[in-house]
């Protein structure tokens, strides 16, 4: 009898303090998630995108922090090929457009500058919009020719 | 007895432990819901990108040694309401752009000498646009204000004729001078004649052509001074805080009893709208409600016209302009015309327009580029429906909202009415115009 009263009573306690631990680990867990969802936003744009062929790896900086809308600004991208060298002497084109809207740039942003180690300047890049956005970079270099989509939120 | 003490202990420890967690749990989610403003974060930021608070300070004009000058804005201010400047000697740049209706003239098109080709866009704030005309085919404000003064519909003069007014009427001549350096001799009628102007008159031109071109650069000169005071005066025009704006304030501030005092739950509504559903923030966005580009929303053409190639023409034309940015008369020494350069093109700018402000709004109608839609309710409507464009492709796509909604809109866009930002005396024709005008009168023979 006082033996069963025992067990019993432990296995109440026990259940108890499981299920208000498992609360508590929970709602720790959703805290960790959300910040970690906020560091992934902050480092969207140190992000390397691979070309369509995996010819290139392309990551861009922009002069921006965070980018704004309607304030025209430059990137400077950095190209290398799949094995990680640099690649100089590339010609680089950059569109950019909203799918939803069917629309492109407000501007032509044009590569005016090669910086040496495999980073071009791209200048006159401006969003007009809040959403989604495309932007189509293509590079030919020695002969290769690629193409790589940079998806941004704005 | 003891053990069931102990297990008692034991339950109450744990219950507490539970119940803290609970607590805190209880606690986290009520003030997440209790939140003193309803808007999310992503909202309050985007109010905030629309707040007047967040209109940076002018930039400078590089382009215009002048811009920033008050004897200037002074000039420009007498030259802007002074209707000598004309063929007719009846029309100012005020005909049209009429101080108390935000700088618009209330018609479809404007009216002066003849009919302007398009709606009689609002001066308030265009200081910030890197374009200026529905079409964008001026690169400043300086540039832009040259053009009317020629346009064989609006002032329809000549610029020999304007040149000679400043050098002629003592007190022009004289701000003149103490700004830009001595006025040339222009007394000589047969270096230069009473009339001249590379326009399409062909007499007029004729005289044009005929000058040296060591004259017709001394009177280009002069002429493009005239822009460049004329838009130190406009680089004055600007927005004030409107009852939106004390509303954004409110919210930034965490203030709900100040944001239910400012108001209405239909101008929220209305404010959700915006910057939701009705998608009007994709293009009107920004401290100006613009964002200063170009869109072809699918307006119908003007009865009777073809319809309007607008953008497409307009980025050909400002690109060839002997006045734009990269003109040697850009006072800019390392011509910094990275809009011009980077300027694009392509068929989607076919029938595109320039977006307006929104803070210039209130009774500014009719609306659109050549004033197609006579009320805030019929652009909404206009919104609401978009249907296919008479040429290109119209950008917008059908919103269904109910008319409770574009009601609430409307209230909403009711709430950026407000007045200029700009001192009162700037908003008038300047007290010495009419006594100087007086004093011409009494001297003639």
């Amino acid at each position: 009898m006082t033996n069963d009263m025992r067990s019993a009573g432990v296995c109440l306690r026990c259940r108890v303090f499981f299920r208000y631990t498992t609360v508590f680990v929970l709602v720790v867990a959703l805290l960790a998630a959300a910040m970690a969802e906020e560091n992934r936003a902050e480092s969207a744009d140190s992000r390397v995108w691979i070309s369509q062929s995996g010819l290139f790896e392309v990551s861009y900086k922009s002069q921006q922090h965070p980018i704004t809308i309607n304030r025209m600004h430059s990137w400077v991208l950095h190209v290398e090929t799949a094995d990680g060298q640099p690649v100089a002497n590339a010609d680089i084109t950059l569109l950019g457009g909203m799918p939803e809207h069917d629309h492109g740039l407000p501007t032509s942003p044009r590569m005016t500058q090669y910086l040496g180690n495999g980073e071009y300047l791209m200048e006159g890049i401006r969003f007009h919009m809040h959403g989604s956005w495309e932007i189509t970079i293509t590079i030919s270099a020695g002969g290769d020719r690629d193409t790589v989509v940079i998806l941004l939120e704005l | 007895m003891t053990l069931g003490k102990g297990v008692n202990t034991g339950n109450r420890l744990a219950g507490l432990i539970g119940l803290a967690a609970v607590v805190g749990l209880v606690a986290w989610w009520f003030n997440r819901a209790v939140d003193p403003s309803p808007w999310t974060e992503i909202e309050t930021e985007m109010l905030r990108s629309l707040w007047i608070g967040s209109l940076p300070p002018l930039a400078p004009d590089p382009s215009n040694a002048v811009a920033d000058d008050p004897r200037a804005a002074k000039l420009g201010q007498q030259l802007f309401f002074d209707q000598r400047l004309s063929a007719n000697g009846r029309v100012a740049c005020a005909t049209c752009h009429q101080p108390e209706r935000r700088f618009t003239d209330g018609r479809a098109k404007g009216q002066a000498i003849g009919t302007s080709k398009r709606n009689t866009p609002s001066i308030v704030g265009t200081a910030y646009s890197p374009w200026l005309y529905w079409d964008g085919r001026k690169d400043s404000l300086w540039s832009q204000a040259l053009s009317p003064l020629e346009d064989p519909n609006e002032h329809a003069g000549t610029r020999m004729q304007y040149v000679r007014l400043i050098a002629t009427d003592s007190s022009y001549r004289a701000a003149y001078e103490a700004l830009f350096g001595p006025m040339p001799d222009l007394s000589d009628r047969s270096r230069f004649p009473d009339a001249a102007a590379p326009v399409a008159e062909p007499q007029l031109n004729a005289a044009w052509q005929a000058m040296t071109a060591r004259d017709r650069e001394l009177v280009n000169r002069i002429f493009v001074n005239i822009g460049k005071s004329i838009a130190a005066y406009e680089r004055l025009l600007m927005p004030g805080p409107s009852r939106f704006d004390a509303y954004v304030q409110a919210v930034l501030d965490r203030d709900e009893a100040a944001q239910h005092a400012t108001f209405s739950d239909d101008e929220i509504m209305g404010l959700r709208l915006f910057i939701g559903e009705a998608n009007c923030t994709q293009c009107h966005n920004g401290p100006l409600f613009t964002n200063h580009e170009f869109h072809n929303t699918g307006v119908t053409t003007f009865p009777s016209e073809v319809p309007d190639k607008g953008r497409i023409v307009g980025v050909r034309s400002v690109k060839s302009d002997p006045f734009n940015c990269l003109s040697a008369y850009s006072d800019d020494p390392v011509k910094d015309c990275a809009e011009l350069y980077f300027a694009r093109t392509g068929p989607e700018l076919i029938g595109a327009m320039r977006t307006p402000s929104l803070r210039n709004l209130e009774g500014t109608g009719p609306y659109m580029h050549k004033g197609q839609l006579a009320t805030p309710a019929a652009a909404l409507d206009h919104y609401n429906r978009a249907s296919l464009a008479m040429i290109g492709h119209n950008e917008a796509k059908p919103l269904k909202l109910s008319r409770r909604e574009r009601m609430q809109l409307e209230n909403f866009l009711k709430t950026l009415a407000a007045p200029l930002a700009t001192p009162t005396e700037w908003l008038e024709a300047p007290a010495d115009n009419d006594a100087r005008l007086a004093a011409l009168a009494d001297s003639a023979p």
